[in-house]
């Protein structure tokens, strides 16, 4: 039981950070332009509502209770989103594919992920005889409860930060390294050469991409100067002109950077077109083989979430977080703003598993080490570039402009084309 | 309170630890290995040291525990499915205890000598820049040395990778 108990160690740490301060800051009225009320109390409303609940309690309780709420919120929120996205995923795949997708459970299909629920919840669950059955039962849920453990960092709105933390980024994908021993324990555990193996093999794929993730967000932690995801949103606030907003996407390092980190993103998560460590055609489904029942909606459970959080992260770090896009729209609410982009992002990644055909296992760690390793460390060069030339006005913004796009825009064509010359292009003689 | 969160802790370190060394099972050894160093980040946690902390979560337990692991499952003999122990030698006894004396010799003193400075009242601001700066300026020299020492050892990795792959 001892992750069990390492888990008390990091929960009992987090809250025995001070939040209080941050909580009660909060709560104080904020300062908005004139004709902007309507917004600061559409704002604060989900503080409001949670304060109607626990206002009465003395303080100590009063935290602990507020605490609660945020995490049970955090819980029920994107444990729905989950079930939504299943039933989105396989009605936009039904709809590219031509076909219905699910459509006779409810109306139009929509308490198909209720049904699937029941169904992993009754069935049988069963262990292999020669299985560790310790490790075979904690894999899952190291790995479900490390995927939870991120989304404490993400602003999800103007006063919605469930922690706040100095080194919030850095807490981020720690929580989501450690995901990969889970993914080794459930091979291990299993007693099933496929199962080992396709573990070795997740590893391999996962510590690969894990580079190109963290030396994306480089250069944006460069440009807040903060690992604090809340400092990065602040950092990219206001307009250019009303219009153009200071998101981080919009400068050449930020982009670059937002491209690599969606790319090792699908890979971290297991997506398509790299989701080999899962995909039944792989090594037979690889450490998900000797799982059933509630075990294996639990790893898919974590692949969600994985996914949410690591698209609410590339939200924050690159699109502005809870930031409007223009300057008229900001009476909207800033937790719809993270929302829409939020979602816009996981459409997305289910538009690429659509359209993507899945890498080979090869093809995918070149990818890696020889394209997007490179491009993420020249992007380090050109995200220190930008950040020393911010002082720059007048005619020298456009030399500014043009050396960055030409260290953005250079690399990947040399890269791509060094890539291409001895693999594409390709004949395909019975397709 | 905080005290006893610090033995809570150090007991999960080091009980952890112990427990790894008397397993059998080198797989199993090296995940109580990984809670071990979950327990450092948690130390690190408690002294307040948080970019400290998440930065041990994310080398060790995200990278060091894989390579562990790999040249667990990839160096062993396939034979043999768990470690076998010899029997005790007086030799084997002997030379492990010199090794321990030489490191204790060489730690003990470093840990003496070293002055742990009083804490400030307020807490100091954490600023990646000025992280950057300490790292780069101050203690540039340990850095270079480390990065050398970690080329090294990678380029040993690769040839006895490459050696075992001439051989079969």
């Amino acid at each position: 039981m001892s992750p069990a108990v390492w888990f008390g160690e990091v929960g009992a740490s987090l809250l025995a950070m001070d939040w209080t301060p941050a909580i009660a800051s909060k709560l104080a009225p904020t300062v908005f332009p004139t004709g902007q009320t309507e917004s600061a109390f559409a704002e604060r409303l989900p503080l409001l509502l949670r304060d109607a609940v626990t206002g009465s309690l003395p303080e100590p309780w009063r935290w602990l209770a507020n605490s609660l709420i945020a995490i049970v919120a955090i819980i029920v929120i994107f444990a729905s989103l989950f079930a939504l996205l299943t039933l989105a995923e396989r009605k936009i795949l039904g709809r590219v594919q031509n076909r219905p997708g699910p459509n006779r459970t409810g109306w139009g299909g929509i308490l198909q992920p209720l049904a699937d629920g029941i169904k992993m919840l009754t069935k049988e669950d069963i262990v292999p005889a020669a299985a560790d059955r310790l490790l075979h039962f904690l894999a899952p849920v190291v790995l479900l409860a490390l995927s939870i453990v991120t989304f404490a960092v993400i602003p999800y709105g103007r006063h919605l930060v469930p922690v706040e933390l100095d080194a919030a980024v850095l807490y981020f994908f720690a929580a989501g390294a450690a995901t990969e021993l889970a993914i080794f324990m459930a091979g291990w555990a299993s007693r099933n050469k496929y199962s080992l193996l396709a573990a070795m093999r997740a590893l391999a794929q996962l510590i690969s991409y894990e580079l190109p993730l963290l030396l994306a967000f480089v250069p944006v932690v460069m440009l807040a100067g903060s690992l604090a995801t809340t400092g990065i949103v602040a950092a990219q606030g206001g307009w250019l002109g009303g219009v153009l907003p200071h998101w981080h996407v919009l400068t050449p390092p930020g982009f670059a950077g937002f491209v690599i980190f969606m790319i090792a993103a699908l890979a971290e998560s297991n997506r398509s077109p790299f989701d080999l460590p899962e995909a039944e055609s792989e090594l037979i489904a690889g450490h998900l083989t000797e799982y059933s029942g509630f075990k294996y909606a639990l790893f898919f459970m974590a692949e969600y979430l994985g996914m949410c959080a690591l698209s609410g992260m590339a939200v924050t770090l690159f699109l502005g977080g809870w930031h409007a896009p223009l300057a008229a729209l900001e009476f909207i609410p800033s937790y719809v703003w993270f929302a829409v982009k939020l979602l816009a992002l996981l459409l997305g990644f289910i538009w690429i598993r659509a359209t993507f055909p899945r890498l080979r296992i090869d093809q995918l760690t070149r990818l890696a080490w020889k394209f997007l390793v490179p491009l993420a460390l020249i992007n380090l060069l050109t995200g220190g570039f930008w950040v020393l030339t911010t002082h720059w006005t007048g005619g020298m913004l456009v030399v500014r402009w043009a050396i960055a796009l030409v260290l953005v825009v250079g690399p990947f064509l040399a890269l791509g084309r060094q890539f291409q010359a001895r693999y594409a292009p390709r004949t395909y003689r019975y397709a | 309170m905080s005290t006893f969160a610090l033995g809570t802790i150090i007991a999960l370190i080091l009980g952890s630890a112990a427990v790894a060394l008397c397993l059998r099972r080198l797989i199993r050894s090296v995940l109580l290995f990984v809670i071990s160093w979950a327990g450092i980040a948690a130390f690190y946690l408690w002294a307040g040291a948080e970019f400290l902390a998440f930065a041990q979560v994310l080398v060790y337990i995200g990278a060091v525990s894989m390579v562990t692991l790999f040249a667990v499952l990839l160096t062993r003999r396939h034979d043999q499915p768990d470690l076998v122990i010899e029997p005790p030698a007086r030799s084997r006894a002997a030379a492990g205890v010199t090794i321990g004396a030489c490191v204790a010799a060489v730690l003990i003193p470093a840990i003496l000598a070293t002055e742990f400075p009083a804490a400030s009242a307020t807490a100091p601001t954490f600023s990646v820049r000025q992280l950057g700066l300490d790292l780069m300026e101050q203690h540039g020299v340990v850095l270079l040395v480390v990065g050398l020492i970690l080329t090294v050892a990678l380029l040993g990795a690769v040839v006895l990778a490459a050696s075992k792959e001439d051989a079969s």
